[in-house]
C-alpha cells in the first residue's frame, strides 16, 4: 500500500493541538489507566518536565526545552481523548 | 586600542580552562531527577552486567570486596552546570569487566526505577568510568544517586546514571530514556554535544 509523507499530518495535527491538553484524557502505555492529564504527577528535570501516570508511576510524556527548540515525547501514552 | 584587547584576552584567561564551552561553576550541587528517588537498601542491592554470552552478578558485599579507586574529576551537566574537582570512591568497569567477552560495542546502563542511558563500551573502559558508592568521602546519598551510580565524566552528566543497577551490552547505540526524547545520542560536553 502507498503512503502519503509527513506533510499530509499538518491539517489533523493543528487541529488535534489547539485544546488544552490539561483536559485530555490520556490512557497510559503500561497499565492502561485512563486519567486527565491534569492529574498525572510531573517532575522537573532540569529544563525538562517528565509527565508520569498517577496509578503506576510509568513515565507517559516528556517535554524538554533546550537551545530554543523544544522536544515533546508521548512515549507512555497508547492514545490521547481530545475535548471536541 | 591596546587596553581593549587586553581587557578581552584578560576575560577569556579568567576562565577556567576546565570549563567546557557554555559551562558556569556551581559550588552546590543541583539535584535533578525525572521521577521519584527510589531507595534501595545495601541489602537488597545487585549489579549485573549481562552480555550475548549470559550474566555477571554482584552483591553489595561482593562489589565491596572487588579494587575500589579514589577519582578526582569535574562533571558537567547538559543544562549548562559544571562541578569542578569532585571526589568519588567506586569500581571502575574494567575491573567489572575482567573475564567478560563480548563482541557488542554498545551498553545500556539500566538503573532502579527505570532510568536507561547507552554509552559505547569503549568510553566506559580504560579508566574512563566507575560505579562509584562515595562522594566527598561519605556514602553516596539517595537523593545523588546511592546507594551506587554510573559515572562517566567525560560525558554530559545525564549519562551517569544514578540508581544503576546494571549494563547491558547491545550490538547497536539504541538511544536510553533521554536520548529517545532530545538529547543528543553521545552527549560531549566538550563539543557541546547536548541535543539532537
Amino acid at each position: 500500500m502507498s503512503h502519503l509523507d509527513g506533510n499530509a499530518l499538518a491539517g489533523v495535527l493543528s487541529e488535534v493541538f489547539t485544546f488544552d491538553p490539561t483536559l485530555a484524557r490520556a490512557r497510559c502505555a503500561n497499565c492502561y489507566s485512563v486519567d486527565v492529564l491534569a492529574r498525572a504527577m510531573v517532575y522537573v528535570d532540569g529544563s525538562a518536565f517528565v509527565v508520569r501516570c498517577a496509578s503506576c508511576d510509568a513515565v507517559l510524556a516528556t517535554v524538554m526545552d533546550g537551545d530554543g527548540r523544544r522536544w515533546v515525547s508521548l512515549k507512555g501514552v497508547s492514545a490521547i481523548e481530545i475535548p471536541r | 586600542m591596546s587596553f581593549i584587547t587586553r581587557g578581552f584576552s584578560g576575560r577569556s584567561h579568567d576562565r577556567d580552562p576546565r570549563l567546557p564551552p557554555g559551562q558556569t561553576e556551581v559550588s552546590d550541587w543541583p539535584v535533578l531527577s525525572a521521577g521519584p528517588t527510589p531507595r534501595v537498601d545495601t541489602e537488597e542491592w545487585e549489579f549485573s552486567i549481562r552480555t550475548e554470552n549470559g550474566a555477571h552478578t554482584w552483591t553489595w558485599d561482593q562489589f565491596m570486596a572487588l579494587k575500589i579507586d579514589d577519582v578526582s574529576t569535574d562533571i558537567h551537566c547538559v543544562t549548562h552546570w559544571s562541578k569542578l574537582g569532585t571526589s568519588w570512591r567506586g569500581v571502575s568497569i574494567d575491573t567489572l569487566f575482567e573475564g567478560i567477552e563480548t563482541s557488542h560495542d554498545f551498553v545500556m546502563a539500566h538503573s532502579y526505577g527505570g532510568y536507561t542511558t547507552n554509552v559505547p563500551l569503549d568510553e566506559l573502559l580504560n579508566g574512563q568510568a566507575w560505579i562509584a558508592f562515595e562522594f566527598d568521602g561519605e556514602p553516596l546519598e539517595a537523593e545523588h544517586g546511592g546507594p551506587a551510580r554510573l559515572i562517566v565524566p567525560h560525558l554530559y552528566f545525564w549519562k551517569s546514571a544514578k540508581w544503576v543497577r546494571g549494563l547491558v551490552t547491545m550490538p547497536n547505540d539504541d538511544p536510553g530514556f533521554w536520548e529517545q526524547s532530545g538529547y543528543h545520542i553521545h552527549g560531549d560536553p566538550w563539543k557541546e554535544e547536548r541535543y539532537w
